[in-house]
């Protein structure tokens, strides 16, 4: 669960600045010239739950590979909280994962450029994600998709046997669970947090590309009933509204979460596609089978067909600081092309024509087109993100979606209508102090 | 927090080892020679000093003023440059209402706190005299103090949650509909509150044992003599005998109150209505990048605690209490 926790805050400031003030750099063995794949590199990595294991195969498959090089793991629970103190310095490893906190503009200070966009588009996806002036600064460690995993029996059960293609229909189905089955029909996993913002990360439902170029940060109003904030909260809302969710979420647990999903004591969570394998083996391991988790494309359908935005997780970028800038190239594109990590975790490669993961043969079947946003145009790559911080509607987080739960559940004063319209005025509000 | 709480443990100690440092300084004066050159200034007690001074100043005070720099600025906590805005995170403080709004929620630990005291206070008293399993009470009353706080919040999330371990036990004494503990949030600061007190009052509970047992025997036992009731011996001799440990007790209580952390963010982590000035300070630090506005913030609580200290030391100054 850890290595999900994007945008969890990081509590332990003051303690983490002292614990890395006292790591000192970790001088390298040879000191290589420019250029030559040699040295020891340090590589870090939010994966606490691996490092011991599989991250230890591809040291050894990589050191094989190349025999100059030595490589050293260091893995950090709360990655984003703790990763920003230490970059501060000049010492945060070689290899790192950008953390969603660095605007676009801060790229340069901290990573070293990996070539340009046209160039590196040709092999890699999803360049541009963490792009800016025409330089690429990381690449994905895997691609997910959006959607909705649920439990097969469940729905089956319900009678239910076509997609919902639209959020009424989607409500419609939740209710024949709640009325025909014990299952909660929705978990929110409200108490978390961060599966919350997962409601976020879908623009491409939409079918447009260019979407948030057009809208989101170029609208007053994100939360209309025709924009994507306005139809993905407000089905957030609804669910919890109509008592489709869970009955208690402030007490929810994610962990919990996954054998509920698993055995069939929950429906339906919307989550990314790198969940499936998770939800998979919590299903197994509570005696069930790992066909019975389904995943579904968000319930929207644009001239008739889903889509699905596809997006890079973290993506592996080198430090500006390094004295070993070839031999961290040579592992990041190691990473991206050998490793074989997307593919075992059940994500799409981040190479333009890396296999396509059995996971998602659900999305396949239902002929969902998949959607690569376009970057933000030169010179606006971090509006959003500004608007964002002005407006304090963290829209990748889940502080405001915890708020709108709780309206919905009757737990705090007002209703859909004022929050949705408060959320516009805010934003529009933030938009006109940003200046476009 | 760490200035408060050392100070705090300092004056703790002054005032139930008041009269055995006093006897000890008495004596190190009596046996007065060979203190060394009295000529020039005496440099060596400095340098026995330079690793802690070196330290606290590293420490505590080269971030607490690179924090108030901070405050100035509108940084975002990872940009090199950090622009100046003059006051501007501190007028945003004090006259954006969702800011200060937090406060209220600090209420439902002040009274809390009070509950706490008092408990702790009752405890501290019948156990300081012969009672039976008097050492086991004690340990159980202090145990809660010596648990992580991460792991207590996680076990209340287990006895408070539907269904859970409390709903069980009041099922069995016939409550069929419990409320959620958590989840109504017209209880979810309560909840957290009393999770608090069961955590803190350990601590009160020995401050005040260790207090009234500093108190002499003969006061009791004259007491004895002149037939006062239980009631009588506390109001009359330990109530004004533990005045200095009270009024202390009643300023952390405050300025724990104004600064409470732990337990709601592992619990609900801000949710529902349960934020407190400190995660809102997190909040806006971590999820909005806001690092000058919320070292303003820090700023603003440093101020009010400091505030609140000098008031109760007008208020209870460090006079010796005489009891005769």
């Amino acid at each position: 669960m850890t290595h999900r926790n994007h945008l969890r805050g990081g509590a332990l400031l003051a303690a983490a600045a002292l614990t890395l003030s006292a790591c000192s750099a970790q001088a390298g063995g040879g000191q290589a010239a420019d250029g030559a794949i040699a040295g020891e590199i340090t590589v870090i990595t939010q994966r606490t739950d691996i490092v011991d294991t599989v991250f230890q195969d591809y040291k050894a498959d990589f050191e094989a590979e190349y025999p100059d090089v030595t490589v050293n793991f260091e893995a950090i629970t709360d990655y984003e909280g703790e990763i920003a103190v230490r970059m501060n310095t000049d010492d945060y490893g070689d290899v790192l994962l950008i953390p969603n906190s660095v605007k676009p503009d801060q790229f340069a200070t901290f990573f070293e450029p990996l070539g340009s966009v046209e160039e590196m588009s040709q092999e890699y996806r999803l360049v541009e994600e963490k792009a800016y002036d025409g330089q690429v600064y990381g690449l994905s460690i895997t691609v997910n998709t959006q959607g909705l995993v649920y439990n097969k029996k469940v729905w089956a059960e319900a009678g239910i046997t076509d997609l919902p293609t639209t959020p009424e229909e989607f409500l419609d189905d939740l209710r024949a669970i709640r009325d025909t089955t014990d299952a909660i029909p929705y978990y929110t996993n409200y108490a978390d947090g961060w599966p919350l913002s997962q409601w976020d990360g879908n623009r491409g439902v939409m079918g447009d590309p260019a979407y948030q170029n057009t809208h989101v940060a170029y609208s007053d109003t994100p939360w209309a009933e025709d924009e994507w904030h306005g139809i993905s909260d407000g089905l957030l809302y609804d669910i919890v509204a109509e008592g489709l969710s869970e009955e208690d979420p402030t007490t929810t647990n994610w962990e919990e979460s996954k054998t509920l999903l698993g055995t069939g004591q929950v429906a339906t969570m919307l989550l990314g596609s790198w969940a499936i394998t998770q939800m998979q083996q919590a299903a197994e391991d509570a005696g069930g089978s790992a066909d019975d988790i389904g995943y579904m494309p968000f319930p929207y359908q644009v001239d008739g067909t889903f889509h699905a935005q596809i997006a890079g997780d973290y993506k592996n970028a080198i430090n500006v600081h390094s004295e070993h800038k070839a031999a961290a190239r040579a592992w990041i594109d190691w990473f991206a092309k050998e490793s074989g990590y997307a593919y075992d975790e059940g994500g799409i490669s981040p190479l333009v024509d890396g296999p396509e993961p059995e996971t998602l043969g659900d999305f396949e079947e239902a002929g969902v087109e998949y959607v690569e946003m376009e970057p933000a145009p030169a010179g606006s790559e971090s509006y959003e993100a500004d608007i964002v911080a002005a407006s304090e509607i963290d829209l990748y987080g889940n502080i405001y979606r915890q708020e709108m739960v709780d309206i919905a559940r009757g737990a705090a004063d007002g209703d859909k209508e004022s929050f949705f319209a408060d959320l516009d005025q805010r934003w529009a509000d933030a938009r006109a102090s940003v200046g476009e | 927090m760490a200035v408060v709480t050392d100070a705090f443990s300092a004056r703790a100690e002054k005032a139930t080892g008041a009269r055995r440092i006093g006897a000890f300084l008495s004596r190190g004066q009596a046996s007065g020679p060979g203190r060394g050159p009295s000529r020039g200034l005496p440099i060596t007690p400095w340098l026995f000093l330079v690793v802690p001074l070196g330290l606290l100043v590293l420490f505590t005070y080269v971030p607490v003023a690179n924090m108030v720099w901070y405050s100035f600025t509108s940084w975002d906590g990872l940009d090199p440059v950090k622009e100046p805005v003059g006051l501007d995170n501190y007028v945003r403080i004090f006259t954006d209402p969702e800011m200060f709004k937090v406060f209220f929620v600090s209420l439902y630990y002040l009274a809390g706190a009070a509950v706490q005291m008092v408990l702790a206070l009752y405890f501290a008293t019948i156990l300081s005299f012969n009672t039976r399993f008097r050492n086991f009470l004690k340990g159980m009353i202090f145990f809660p103090y010596l648990i992580n706080g991460v792991a207590i919040g996680l076990v209340f999330l287990f006895l408070l949650r539907p269904g859970g371990t409390l709903d069980a036990l009041l099922a069995v004494v016939g409550v069929a509909e419990p409320p959620q503990w958590i989840g109504d949030p017209s209880l979810v600061n309560v909840s957290l509150a009393a999770t608090s007190v069961w955590r803190f009052m350990g601590l009160n509970f020995v401050l005040f044992l260790g207090a009234i047992q500093s108190i002499p025997n003969e006061l009791y036992e004259a007491a004895d003599i002149d037939g006062a009731t239980s009631w009588q011996k506390f109001w009359f001799i330990i109530a004004p005998g533990i005045r200095q440990i009270i009024g202390l007790t009643t300023i952390l209580a405050i300025s724990g109150s104004l600064s409470v952390f732990e337990i709601p963010w592992i619990m609900t982590s801000g949710a529902n209505g349960s934020t407190t000035f400190v995660i809102q300070t997190v909040q806006q630090a971590f999820q909005f990048g806001k690092f000058g506005l919320a070292s303003a913030m820090a700023v603003v609580l440093l101020v009010v605690v400091l505030v609140i200290t000098w008031i109760q030391r007008r208020i209870f100054p460090d006079e010796k209490v005489d009891l005769t």
